[in-house]
């Protein structure tokens, strides 16, 4: 093989919650595998260019990368879709649960797949990503990246849509943790961090968090001012080794 | 970060959009990630029709000092337009 690794790129059909027909960037390294794969969660903005580039990231390290768009249930283009999502008050959680479970089965079905599977999400994917470790027992490797919210200190903030604190699941996630996080943040600000790692040591999980000084909420988006090419590079590696050494 | 705050403003008018002018009945107003401005957070406003769903959504994102020029723009030529037509 070439020091460049191929590659293939496709959107599938998957089917989600409640056996709904929805669709998934998928990116697959060349070759017959078997592979590793990861459903990566997009944000709060929805089904972007930046969520499509992470999945090509992905797999050009190996790994089968599928990306759910998770409003594939409204009408037009990802960005109208992710506005008429919000002004729904987003997703539910277990539409986002039985959703990721249609994308982890895409990937499963699949001869060249390994059977490992692991999730990752950013921002608000990054508290769905969570919720999905904990719920689908299966999977066998979460990275959450800035996950917002996992830890509701307002339980007026808990709704019928999100009724659970995140946090309150930690119990079930049996799966190697990996988290990333930046110290200028607000959402997870650091006291938010700090009380999440506590929980997850006090269970008793395998987890690892790493804090980045001089970085915010969403660094590693290259095409935004919070980008932080120092930290960005280094949340990948780590990214990358952890995959490697789970789904591998 | 994603929040899922949204202000939804009822109002009257028109708006046009790829397809021409359609009526808008609601603006949602958000103040988050924004989908194309290169921003972290941006104002977003979108006009709709809530009788014709999104589809016919025109959208708007402006940094947050763009967005308080603006209310201050708006504020100041209603109050001129309405002195000049009284």
């Amino acid at each position: 093989m070439s020091y460049y690794r191929g590659m293939t790129t496709q959107v599938v059909s998957i089917t989600g919650h409640k056996g709904d027909k929805g669709e998934a960037y998928f990116a697959k390294p060349e070759g017959d595998g078997p592979f590793g794969a990861v459903v990566l969660i997009h944000h709060m903005p929805g089904w972007d260019d930046w969520i499509m580039e992470a999945a090509r990231k992905l797999a050009h390290q190996g790994l089968m990368c599928i990306a759910p768009n998770l409003y594939f249930r409204e009408p037009g283009s990802p960005d109208d879709q992710a506005a008429k999502a919000r002004a729904d008050g987003g997703v539910s959680d277990d539409q986002v649960v039985g959703d990721v479970e249609g994308a982890l089965a895409y990937v499963r079905a699949r001869k060249d797949s390994n059977g490992k599977v692991g999730v990752m999400g950013f921002c608000s994917g990054g508290r769905h990503a969570f919720i999905c470790a904990a719920r689908i027992p299966t999977m066998n490797a979460i990275v959450d990246c800035w996950g917002g919210s996992v830890i509701v200190e307002d339980p007026a903030q808990l709704t019928p849509k999100r009724p659970v604190n995140p946090i309150d699941y930690a119990k079930d996630i049996q799966c190697p943790i990996l988290g990333i996080f930046g110290n200028d943040d607000k959402n997870p600000d650091p006291a938010q961090v700090d009380k999440t790692e506590a929980v997850l040591k006090s269970l008793g999980k395998t987890y690892s968090f790493h804090r980045y000084d001089g970085a915010g909420h969403g660094f590693f988006g290259s095409e935004r001012p919070a980008y932080r090419v120092e930290q960005a590079l280094d949340g990948w590696k780590k990214t990358y080794a952890f995959f490697h050494q789970h789904l591998g | 970060m994603c929040t899922y705050i949204v202000e939804k403003t009822p109002l009257m008018g028109a708006a046009k959009g790829p397809q021409g002018w359609v009526s808008i009945d609601t603006a949602n107003v958000y103040f988050d990630h924004p989908f194309h401005a290169p921003l972290d957070h941006s104002l977003n406003i979108d006009f709709i029709n809530e009788r014709d769903g999104l589809s016919q959504r025109i959208a708007v994102e402006l940094s947050a000092d763009s967005a308080v020029r603006l209310v201050e723009s708006i504020l100041s030529a209603l109050k001129q337009g309405e002195a000049a037509h009284s």
